[in-house]
C-alpha cells in the first residue's frame, strides 16, 4: 500500500483504450466505464456549471445522483447529471450557465 | 410515448434498490420460489457500499477498495442462479396501489440519469423498499466551492471512477465566454504547481481533508490514502466517548470493532491525524478549495472562539452521517419514527413490514445501520414476503428466521448507539454566517432563512421553504433539509417535525412521462392525479 499508488493501480485496472472527449472545446482523456464527472476530475476539472442566481461555479458534490450540482450540458443537451452519465467517445461537455435554457429566453 | 401492456409484466415481488439489502431480499425470495424484479438506478449491482468500477475499466482487484467483498460476489452469483430479473437504469419515481387493489404499480424512468429512452412500469404483489440512504450535510462558509465534495461522494467517485478530487492538474483554461461569471469556472492550476500539461504531472495535488461526523469518515479516509491521496486530517465533530457508555452493545457487535480497527490501522500507517470535537468552519479559495479552517467544538458543537487553524488542501470530503431515503415510502403513507440523530426512518414490524400491508423495507430505510444489518434485514424480509405470498407462515418461525431476528436486534442496538454518538449538536448553526448558502440549488442564504424564522414566524422547514424557496430546487431538500429544519427549530416555540415532508415525485420526471401515464390511466390502471406534485416542476 505505497503512498504513491493510484486508484487504478490499487484495483489492478487494465482498462479498454482511452478516448477523447471535450470540455468547452478542449480535449481531455476519458477511460471507458468512467462517468463524465470522473473523467473531468481526472483532468483536474472541478467545476462545469454556473448557478442561476449568483453565477457561481459548481461541479460534482454528492457523487451519486442526488444533489444535481453536477449538471452539465452534454452534446447540446442541458441538465445532464455528469456523475451518472457515462463518458462516450467524442462527447462534448460544455459549462452549463444557469438553467441551461438561454436559447429559450425572450430577449 | 406510451406504456404498452407488454412492458408491464406481473411479478410476485418488486425490490427497489440493488444494494446489500435489496440483493439479499431478492435472492432470498427468489430462492423460495417467488418471481422477483430488482430495480435500481445504476447499471451495476451493489448500491453505494458495493459500488465498483464498470467492466470496461478492467479492475482485476475490485476488492482492494472494499471491506467484505465476498459477501457481494456471493449475492451476485445467487442472483444470477435464482433467475431474478435485474432492471438496471430504472429510476423509480412513485409506487401506487394498482387496480385490482392487491397489486402495486412501480413507475420508473430509465437511462443513466433518468433522461433515457422510455418510462417503465412494473406490477407486483409485494414491494420491498431497499432505497438506502444519502449523506447528511450541514453547511458552512465556503461549502459550495468546487473541490468541496460529499465524503460519501468522494468514496463513490473513487470506487466507481477510480478518481480522487483535486488530484489531477489541468493546464488549460476554459475560454471565458460572454455571460455571467464564467471566468470563475475555468479549471485553474493551483499556485505552485505550474502549468505543465496534465499528463506530465498527473498526480500533483490530491490533499483531501476529510471532515464531518460518523464512522463513514474513517472508511473514506482509509480508502483515499490507500488509493494515493494525502489526507492532512480527519476532522470529527463528535467525540468517540459516546460509544464508551454502551460497552455491552459494543461487545455484542465485534464486527463493527474489527472494521474500525482495519480503517484505523490504514490511517495510522499513513500518519493521518484524527481530530475529534472539531469541524471545518470555513473553506478558503477563490474558484476552488485552497485551504480549510478547522475549529474546536464544545460539547454542543459550538465552535470555540479563537481555536481555528488553517490547513492547506486541494479538496474537502465532508459528510455528517447518512439519512434514510424515504420518498417512495412516505408517498405510500408508510409510518416513520424519529431516530436518535434527529432524522426519520421507517417504522417496521418484526417481519420488516411497513405500516402499509404489502410494502416491506430493509436496510438503511429502517434507520442507518450499515451493510451487515442490511444483508440480515433483506434476508428476513425475503423470508417474510415468501411466507406471506406463498401461504407458508412456518418460514418466519424457522430457526433461520429466529437467528436472523436476533442478529438484527443486536445490530439495531449498535445503530442506535451510533446515531446518538454522532447526532449533530445544536450549536453547529453558530459556524454559519448570514451569507452562507444553505440551499445549494436555490442559493438561499442562512440570513434569508433566519429572517423567515425571526421576522416572519416560520417554525418548520416547510414554511421556510414556502417563504424562501430553500429546499424547493432540484435536489428536493436532500442536501439542505437537515440544516433548514435546525434553523427553523431556533425560532421560539418551534418543535421538531413529527414526520418527514412528503415528496410525491421521488426523482425528476419529464412531463411527457406523466402524459404517457395519463394514457395508461385511460385504459384503467393507476391514478396520476394522486402523484402529481404541483410544487415540483416536472419538466426540465
Amino acid at each position: 500500500m505505497a503512498r504513491d499508488r493510484s486508484p487504478a493501480e490499487l484495483v489492478g485496472a487494465a482498462p479498454d483504450a482511452a478516448f477523447e472527449i471535450t470540455f468547452d472545446g478542449r480535449p481531455i482523456t476519458a477511460l471507458p466505464g468512467q462517468s463524465l464527472a470522473a473523467a473531468l476530475w481526472a483532468a483536474g476539472i472541478l467545476a462545469w456549471r454556473t448557478t442561476r442566481v449568483g453565477g457561481r461555479p459548481r461541479g460534482a458534490f454528492c457523487g451519486i445522483g442526488h444533489c444535481f450540482d453536477c449538471l452539465a450540458t452534454v452534446n447540446g443537451e442541458p441538465n445532464r447529471r455528469a456523475c451518472l452519465v457515462p463518458a462516450r467517445p467524442g462527447d462534448a461537455v460544455t459549462t452549463q450557465e444557469g438553467h441551461g435554457h438561454d436559447d429559450l429566453a425572450v430577449r | 410515448m406510451t406504456i404498452s401492456p407488454s412492458d408491464d409484466p406481473e411479478y410476485d415481488l418488486a425490490v427497489i434498490g440493488a444494494g446489500a439489502a435489496g440483493l439479499a431480499g431478492a435472492v432470498t425470495a427468489a430462492e423460495l420460489g417467488l418471481s422477483v424484479a430488482l430495480l435500481d438506478t445504476s447499471s451495476q449491482l451493489g448500491g453505494q457500499f458495493y459500488r465498483h468500477p464498470a467492466p470496461a475499466l478492467g479492475a482485476t482487484r475490485p476488492e482492494a477498495l472494499h471491506h467484505d467483498w465476498s459477501t457481494f460476489t456471493d449475492l451476485r452469483r445467487r442472483l444470477t442462479d435464482s433467475g431474478v430479473t435485474h432492471l438496471a437504469g430504472h429510476h423509480v419515481w412513485t409506487v401506487v396501489r394498482a387496480e385490482p387493489k392487491d397489486l402495486w404499480d412501480v413507475h420508473a424512468v430509465t437511462g443513466a440519469d433518468g433522461n433515457g429512452e422510455r418510462p417503465a412500469r412494473v406490477r407486483a404483489r409485494a414491494v420491498l423498499l431497499a432505497t438506502g440512504a444519502y449523506e447528511r450535510q450541514l453547511p458552512f462558509p465556503g461549502w459550495t466551492l468546487p473541490g468541496v465534495v460529499g465524503a460519501g461522494g468522494a468514496q463513490a467517485m473513487l470506487k466507481s471512477g477510480l478518481v480522487v478530487p483535486g488530484i489531477g492538474v489541468s493546464s488549460v483554461r476554459a475560454q471565458p465566454r460572454a455571460g455571467i461569471g464564467v471566468s470563475s469556472v475555468r479549471a485553474q492550476p493551483r499556485a505552485g504547481i505550474g502549468v505543465s500539461p496534465a499528463r506530465a504531472q498527473p498526480r500533483a495535488g490530491g490533499r483531501v481533508v476529510v471532515a464531518g461526523s460518523g464512522p463513514l469518515l474513517l472508511a473514506v479516509a482509509a480508502s483515499l490514502v490507500t488509493a494515493g491521496a494525502r489526507v492532512p486530517a480527519v476532522v470529527e465533530a463528535a467525540g468517540y466517548l459516546g460509544y464508551a457508555r454502551h460497552l455491552r452493545v459494543l461487545a455484542a457487535n465485534p464486527h463493527k470493532m474489527a472494521e474500525a480497527a482495519v480503517h484505523g490501522t490504514a490511517l495510522l500507517r499513513h500518519g493521518v491525524r484524527l481530530r475529534t470535537r472539531s469541524a471545518v468552519t470555513q473553506v478558503h479559495g477563490a474558484d476552488r478549495v485552497e485551504a480549510v479552517t478547522v475549529s474546536r467544538l464544545d460539547r454542543d458543537w459550538r465552535p470555540v472562539r479563537g481555536s481555528g487553524r488553517r490547513i492547506a488542501c486541494d479538496a474537502l470530503a465532508v459528510g455528517f452521517g447518512l439519512v434514510p431515503q424515504l420518498e417512495l415510502a412516505t408517498g405510500l403513507g408508510c409510518a416513520t419514527r424519529r431516530t436518535r440523530d434527529g432524522s426519520h426512518a421507517l417504522d417496521l414490524d418484526a417481519q420488516q413490514q411497513t405500516s402499509v400491508p404489502g410494502i416491506w423495507a430493509a436496510g438503511e430505510t429502517g434507520g442507518i445501520g450499515g451493510v451487515q444489518l442490511a444483508c440480515v434485514e433483506g434476508e428476513l424480509a425475503g423470508l417474510a414476503i415468501a411466507a406471506r405470498l406463498g401461504g407458508r407462515p412456518a418460514l418466519t418461525e424457522s430457526g433461520r428466521a429466529r437467528a436472523l431476528g436476533r442478529r438484527r436486534d443486536r445490530m439495531r442496538a449498535f445503530a442506535s448507539v451510533m446515531a446518538a454518538a454522532h447526532a449533530p449538536g445544536a450549536g453547529w448553526t453558530r459556524w454559519l454566517d448570514d451569507t452562507t448558502d444553505v440551499c445549494r440549488c436555490e442559493e438561499v442564504s442562512a440570513g434569508h432563512i433566519r429572517e423567515a424564522v425571526a421576522d416572519y414566524g416560520a417554525r418548520d422547514a416547510r414554511t421556510v421553504k414556502l417563504l424562501t424557496r430553500a429546499g424547493m430546487g432540484w435536489c428536493q431538500g436532500r442536501m439542505c433539509g437537515t440544516a433548514v429544519a435546525c434553523l427553523a427549530a431556533e425560532g421560539p416555540g418551534a418543535e421538531p417535525s413529527p414526520s418527514p415532508e412528503r415528496r410525491p415525485l421521488a426523482v425528476p420526471v419529464r412531463l411527457e412521462v406523466l402524459g404517457a401515464l395519463a394514457e395508461v390511466t385511460a385504459s384503467g390502471a393507476g391514478d396520476p392525479e394522486e402523484s402529481a406534485d404541483p410544487e415540483k416542476g416536472a419538466g426540465r
